[in-house]
């Protein structure tokens, strides 16, 4: 099959080139300085050997995956609530400029205050503890997703306009057949760039409101990866801490990654640059 | 590129490549302050300071009417706004906090330090970082795959490392606040330097340059407006870090303060310290917009000759 | 602002500068059997295909041909941007590329104007101007600033020292460009497409800022440009290419006598050349749309 043909030809071209070996040799050594610091008495941070034995252990414990499944629960949550009321918001900032005019400067008093201040403000407002979880995640990816919708739409060239104009397009027809295609790209950056906020959210939500030394809040068990790594370092387990950051790390990556894709798919204009 | 700028910084268009030079006047730039006071009547005859004012109004409007008129069911819990106006603004405040407490600015100033400091400490670190990492290929091979491997790590889950990791309660802190502005100084110079047209770099070799000197006179100048839209994301980025981390431990500070009202039940406090926080952080963004201006004169003169369009 | 060519103001630079304005020797290239094949050896893009001919010392040969062709190729390689996949480029006696040395190293007697101009936009003009001495450390920075401010004043742009890019017009910027590179006494001067995107008013002011210059200098001038009567207008030789890979299809020497001005647009002799060149260049041209060339 000629695709797997392309991948062992791109496997192979990777592994022959220099700069795969560069940056291979750059990690091993890292883990490896890593390894022997962690030794030492310098730092109490635990060693990358007794991290992937605790790895190991953990990959057997349903608990872990379910601190995962709640995670992710919440990051898609927001992030979906995110997209659904910021693409709309954001392409109606750009469409009319009296909207515009109106909604943006609140927009813009609003978004420097850190989605985290509103942790406790949600915590008071939405009846359960997982919406408060999810409408702080939501903030954090709306922001970006509003401002990169307002960003690509501002780029779209006048000459589109003017063109679709001069062959007889309706106001309607222009939205759908220009403004929105030529957003997609920038929405999916947004999207990229706001999932991964998302993340940084929900790990500190669910640290605040499942512990912190001020004071258990809402409810003594909050669940999920950043409750997960929190009650580790309570519990005095520090290998799990780093397997909860890789963890995180990981869903991160992974979810950045399967935007990215799904972006390029419905973007197959831009595959060629 | 255009992520990371769009998410904090707004519109902040930093094309570099010669085809965007506006074809202006020539002549002297416009003077500054003449450009300051026109800009200010064109703006006040146009729509928009009213349609903001519509904006606001609806707004401040909105929380209102929810939470002091109507008290629907959730929103009767929250503070109003004349609540935390008053309360702010008032010289004995019901809960101890207030402009005219000194308390107020202790916890400003508490978490205003932390800030700069790991600021300074990632832009310090950064920009060169960013710099040699856009600038030489095989400095990026070695460094930047250990980089991109410790990224997808939110700053947040570092927390209860940094306290393992570091002794008392102010240094762990910081270190977060550090790491999180660090990596998007990184990022945003690294890719500023990428930005730069190469048509720039071409012409200083042709013009005899060597390496070095490329480097100081091209490189460094051609990447200062993708470094300072970066700086204003890297703040933004800080007091994100910032709060969670304070939130979490540490004794005073704005996040800190949020925490402690609401445990306490002094909501309108709570608030106070939301609103300041967002004012705060807004102030620094622009303060690093005015700085990045001041130093890139050619820049302002650019845009300036530019939005006549 | 006073952009009155020197010429017409009866400059007394043109004396001060007799010696220079003979007949130069040095600046020649010579371009043997040039080949540049883009991408991997089996299924590369052949940019360049056994391309050889002559660029004359002191000379103004304007490159001309269907887009996407190779000119730019040859240009860059000659500057020292690109390497060569085989072949030979010359220039005077020592050799720029070729076997063993792919790629020639960039430097400040080949000096390449770009298409979209690369004045550096945080320096000022002066500055600009004045960096190549500077950076080479042939003048100390007195020196060179006073060597500019001649050279400013030369092209009548004397006050606009202390403007940035960005605030001048772009017919400005580009004449900024040549004298930055006229600093360095480059043996050539690579030109491509410098005009492209100035209107027709600028651009024929544009050319005879461009020959008063090369009436000073006599450098060497390597020209790629797609306006054909703007070939035959500045260039001693219009040579034109094939199609991609390019290689020279005919070289026509204009012989009409420099200085020239705009009456000879309407001579017969320039019309003659003008028939010439656009049936040549035609012709590839429409081999290239039959090929369906995309448009670089």
């Amino acid at each position: 099959m000629p695709a797997t043909r392309v991948f062992r030809e791109r496997a192979f071209q990777l592994l022959t080139s220099d700069k795969f070996w560069r940056g291979a040799v750059a990690v091993v050594v890292f883990i490896l300085i890593w390894e022997v610091a962690s030794r030492t008495d310098i730092s109490r941070v635990p060693a990358p050997s007794a991290v992937v034995v605790t790895f190991n252990d953990l990959m057997r414990d349903p608990s872990y995956w379910f601190s995962w499944y709640l995670s992710v629960r919440r990051v898609f949550s927001g992030f979906i609530a995110a997209m659904l009321l910021g693409i709309p918001l954001g392409l109606a900032m750009a469409v009319s400029r009296t909207f515009y005019g109106i909604s943006f400067p609140v927009f813009e008093v609003l978004r420097p205050i850190p989605p985290l201040a509103w942790v406790p403000a949600a915590i008071i407002f939405w009846p359960t503890q997982e919406l408060s979880i999810m409408f702080v995640t939501f903030l954090g990816a709306f922001y970006t997703v509003v401002i990169n919708v307002i960003g690509g739409a501002q780029t779209i060239d006048v000459r589109y306009f003017q063109a679709a104009r001069s062959m007889g397009s309706s106001g309607w027809d222009i939205f759908r057949r220009i403004i929105l295609p030529a957003t997609i790209p920038s929405i999916v950056v947004g999207a990229t760039v706001g999932i991964g906020i998302a993340w940084a959210v929900v790990v500190a939500a669910e640290m605040i409101s499942g512990g912190g030394s001020a004071g258990s809040m809402g409810g003594a068990k909050g669940g999920g990866l950043g409750f997960f790594i929190w009650n580790s370092y309570v519990g005095g387990s520090y290998t799990q801490i780093l397997v909860g950051m890789i963890s995180i790390g990981i869903a991160g990556y992974i979810s950045s990654a399967l935007l990215r894709k799904m972006g390029e798919m419905v973007t197959p204009w831009l595959r060629d640059q | 590129m255009k992520d990371l700028q769009s998410a904090f910084a707004g519109d902040v268009n930093v094309s570099l490549s010669p085809a965007s030079l506006p074809a202006a006047k020539p002549g002297d730039g416009a003077g500054r302050r003449e450009t300051v006071a026109f800009r200010l009547t064109q703006w006040l005859r146009s729509p928009r300071p009213y349609l903001m004012l519509v904006g606001f109004a609806l707004f401040l409007g909105f929380w209102y009417l929810t939470v002091e008129v109507w008290k629907l069911p959730r929103f009767a819990q929250m503070p109003g706004p004349t609540t935390v106006i008053s309360e702010w603004l008032s010289p004995d405040p019901t809960y101890g906090l207030s402009i005219y407490s000194p308390e107020y600015y202790q916890h400003i100033w508490v978490s205003w330090r932390r800030v700069l400091i790991a600021f300074l400490l990632a832009t310090a670190t950064g920009v060169p970082l960013g710099l040699f990492l856009g600038w030489s290929q095989r400095f990026k091979d070695y460094v930047f795959p250990v980089f991109e491997l410790l990224r997808p790590i939110p700053p947040l889950a570092w927390v209860p490392l940094a306290i393992i990791m570091f002794q008392g309660s102010e240094t762990p802190i910081v270190f977060l606040t550090f790491l999180a502005s660090f990596y998007a100084t990184t990022l945003n110079t690294m890719l500023g330097v990428e930005s730069i047209d190469v048509s720039f770099v071409r012409a200083a070799y042709c013009l005899g340059a060597k390496r070095r000197q490329v480097f100081r006179h091209v490189i460094v100048p051609g990447a200062m407006p993708f470094i300072f839209t970066g700086l204003q994301i890297s703040v933004g980025v800080a007091w994100f870090s910032l709060v969670a981390g304070e939130m979490v431990s540490g004794q005073y500070g704005l996040g800190y303060l949020i925490n402690t009202s609401y445990t306490m039940v002094q909501y309108p406090t709570m608030v106070i310290g939301m609103i300041t926080l967002g004012l705060v952080g807004y102030l620094t963004s622009a303060a690093v917009r005015v700085v990045g201006n001041y130093l890139m004169q050619w820049r302002a003169r650019e845009l300036a000759m530019g939005a006549e369009r | 602002m006073n952009a009155e060519p020197a010429r017409a103001r009866g400059g007394p630079d043109l004396a001060a500068n007799a010696s220079a304005a003979q007949e130069r020797d040095t600046g020649a290239i010579r371009i043997a059997n040039v080949v540049k094949i883009y991408g991997s050896e089996g299924a590369g893009i052949r940019a360049v295909d056994d391309c050889t001919f002559d660029v004359p010392a002191g000379k103004i040969t304007v490159v001309v041909g269907p887009s996407g062709c190779g000119k730019t190729t040859l240009l860059n390689a000659i500057a020292g941007f690109h390497s060569i996949t085989s072949g030979t480029i010359y220039l005077d006696d020592a050799l720029l590329c070729g076997p063993g040395r792919p790629q020639a190293d960039p430097g400040p007697d080949r000096i390449v104007v770009f298409q979209n101009g690369a004045l550096f936009p945080w320096k000022t003009i002066i500055d600009n101007v004045a960096f190549g001495p500077i950076v080479q450390g042939r003048l100390s920075k007195k020196e060179s600033f006073e060597k500019a401010r001649r050279m400013l004043a030369e092209s009548g742009l004397r006050n606009l020292e202390s403007n940035y890019p960005g605030e001048i017009s772009s017919g400005m910027r580009r004449r900024v460009e040549i004298a930055r590179a006229l600093m360095n006494d480059p043996k050539v001067l690579l030109l491509d497409e410098p005009y492209r995107a100035l209107d027709s008013l600028t651009k024929s002011v544009m050319h005879e800022a461009l020959l008063e210059t090369f009436d000073r200098n006599q450098v060497t001038i390597f020209f790629i440009t797609h306006d054909l009567e703007e070939a035959i207008f500045l260039g001693h030789h219009v040579v034109i290419m094939t199609t991609r890979p390019c290689r020279p299809k005919k070289i026509i020497n204009v012989d009409i006598p420099h200085p020239r001005d705009y009456s000879i647009l309407t001579a017969k002799r320039f019309r003659e050349y003008l028939d010439e060149t656009v049936e040549a260049v035609h012709e590839e041209a429409l081999k290239a749309f039959a090929a369906g060339e995309r448009e670089r």
